[in-house]
């Protein structure tokens, strides 16, 4: 990638940011944490990686992607919307009744949704099944699911990477957004993983560990996984939750908490800062 | 019904699913582990390429039906009804029932006629925990012919729908020429005026024979085989409470939750005065035993739906 290719994403990246906030903002609830952490990914994902189509969300042979850390709908839906699924404008009515931006990913409202989530350990069995049932039917689409590191504490992830690696589905991508805070603490303190890396290695995925806010980085492991053969491939991303929002960042209070107004105010003037800030470069 | 040939309605399962794969190419069946227990070994010997063994992960099988069905595919997605029904339940309903996608659940070996295996696989709670999910067709059927027909029909409806099936023989009481399956939809096996017998699984072949024993004692019981209990044949349960002097439900479930208690809602939303004896299992956990003993020690036999239709 070009350096203004990378200044381009990262451009973006603010914009998904900024719709995690008016989302969040608009909805006086939701979790900006979590979806401030991904909010890269989430860029990478919809303006780069995926064969996808804003204007046939449905479309066969498109690449799936499953939120299996459903309740960083913000962020997903952000992307979404910044990518042409939907309108920008329609972000801040996330979670009022009557809006079709429901609290967690709904595939049935939610135009560019692949899957239903928000239950933790759900999603990335939903994603292996898609895989499974893709590759059945010879398409060549390729099937990425994100986790949320204290969602690997559900028994349910791992029985789906049993699953993954057994039928083999090299389609499938699982990602791993280890920001390292959950609702009660650090993972750490809350329920040990361990190294997931190494547990992901165990259950015979090929694993790949990136800075999740380095678009450089993300490129050369996409590229990589998808030359991953006979066996699932892990990315596990090293972030920081509330990542771009000075006062949220590694703040454990922010993993599902709306910015009141002044708060608001100052997070978008910091993103509108750092997007001013790219585009003078 | 002593006389009649018996067949267990997993065997049923077994086969409908292997015809479907021959007459359909998006048939895919999943399993945990008890291949062999469910009957889709039948489906994976005829298709080893269409049947994918999830190991003993229930959960994780109830969403990657799930995801298969997002592809196109049609998956039956099979296990005992504790586990399909019980230890998947939020599985279910919210990557299944919530997006309201095309999965189809085999559930085998419902009810306390699992026998010696005992309690901790006696499922009698799946009908109440699978009715609760909005969208999901629940179903149970009286013997072979009513079970592979039952098959089918789940193939051409969309949406989810669970099934559940008897792991102990069923007289087979239906005739394959003749019979047609609608879901929600009751069939009418016998008429009678005194009291309405509403039966599904099982009890279907007590029902029948505990007709044949009050009509020696001059009760006319009308026989209702209900073979789905969501949505339930709301028209011929009301038609039976104007008709009928009384009804008994029978079912080989909880009497909390399951066919008796919406046969209960129905006629009390309507306002009707007929009263209603529930024959299921009385709020209490089964025990070991053979399948046969156990049903008639907790009353789900033709001689306890006699005492209660003369109660």
């Amino acid at each position: 990638m070009t350096k203004s290719e990378e200044i381009e994403l990262q451009q973006q990246a603010c914009k998904v940011r900024m719709g995690v906030l008016s989302a969040t903002h608009g909805a006086k609830a939701g979790h900006p944490g979590g979806s401030l952490s991904a909010a890269d990914l989430f860029t990478y994902l919809y303006f780069e990686e995926l064969n996808i189509d804003p204007a046939d969300p449905h479309k066969e042979d498109r690449d799936r992607f499953v939120l299996s850390k459903g309740h960083t709908a913000p962020g997903l839906y952000a992307a979404l919307a910044n990518r042409g699924f939907f309108p920008v404008d329609d972000l801040p009515t996330l979670r009022h009744i009557d809006s079709y931006l429901q609290g967690h990913p709904n595939m049935d409202t939610v135009p560019g949704v692949d899957m239903s989530t928000g239950s933790l350990g759900q999603g990335i069995s939903c994603a292996a099944g898609m895989a499974l049932g893709l590759k059945h039917q010879n398409s060549p689409a390729r099937v990425y699911t994100l986790l949320g590191d204290g969602e690997m504490q559900e028994g349910q992830v791992w029985e789906a990477l049993m699953f993954a690696a057994h039928y083999k589905l090299d389609n499938l991508c699982v990602i791993v957004d280890h920001n390292g805070l959950q609702i009660d603490g650090p993972n750490e303190k809350v329920m040990g993983l361990g190294s997931i890396p190494d547990k992901l290695r165990s259950f015979g995925l090929d694993v790949f560990q990136i800075n999740g806010h380095d678009f450089q980085s993300m490129e050369g492991v996409f590229e990589i996984a998808r030359q991953t053969k006979n066996k699932p491939c892990a990315i596990v991303m090293e972030t920081t939750k509330g990542k771009g929002v000075s006062f949220m960042e590694n703040q454990v209070g922010w993993h599902g908490k709306a910015p009141n107004d002044e708060e608001y105010a100052q997070g978008m003037a910091e993103l509108n800062a750092a997007l001013a800030g790219l585009e003078a470069v | 019904m002593a006389d009649m040939k018996k067949i267990a309605t997993r065997q049923s399962y077994g086969e409908a699913l292997k015809d479907l794969g021959e007459l359909y190419e998006d048939v895919v069946v999943l399993d945990a582990d008890l291949a062999n227990a469910t009957k889709t070994d039948i489906f994976k010997k005829a298709f080893p390429d269409r049947h994918f063994d999830c190991g003993i992960a229930e959960s994780d099988m109830m969403c990657v039906a799930a995801g298969l069905s997002t592809t196109g595919l049609v998956p039956f997605a099979s296990s005992f009804a504790m586990f399909a029904a019980g230890r998947a339940f939020e599985q279910v309903r919210n990557s299944i029932g919530y997006p309201h996608l095309n999965v189809k659940i085999g559930a085998t070996h419902g009810g306390i006629s699992v026998g010696e295996d005992g309690a901790s696989h006696q499922c009698c709670e799946d009908f109440a925990l699978m009715r609760s999910i909005p969208g999901m067709v629940v179903m149970s059927p009286a013997d072979d012919v009513e079970a592979k027909a039952m098959v089918r029909t789940a193939y051409e409806h969309k949406g989810p729908v669970y099934m559940r099936f008897s792991r102990y023989g069923a007289p087979v009481i239906h005739d394959e020429n003749s019979f047609t399956f609608q879901i929600g939809k009751g069939e009418v096996l016998r008429d009678g005026m005194d009291v309405a017998l509403i039966a599904n699984g099982l009890l279907v072949a007590e029902a029948l024979s505990a007709a044949d024993i009050l009509v020696r004692q001059g009760i006319s019981a009308r026989v209702i085989d209900m073979a789905t209990i969501k949505p339930l044949d709301e028209e011929l349960v009301l038609k039976a409470a104007k008709e009928c002097k009384k009804i008994v439900t029978c079912e080989e479930h909880s009497v909390i939750g399951g066919l008796g208690e919406a046969v209960c809602a129905v006629i009390a939303q309507h306002g009707l005065a007929c009263p209603v004896e529930r024959v299921g299992v009385n709020d209490e956990f089964g025990h070991s035993g053979p399948a046969g003993a156990l049903l008639e020690q907790f009353g789900l036999c033709a001689e306890h739906i006699v005492q209660m239709a003369k109660k």
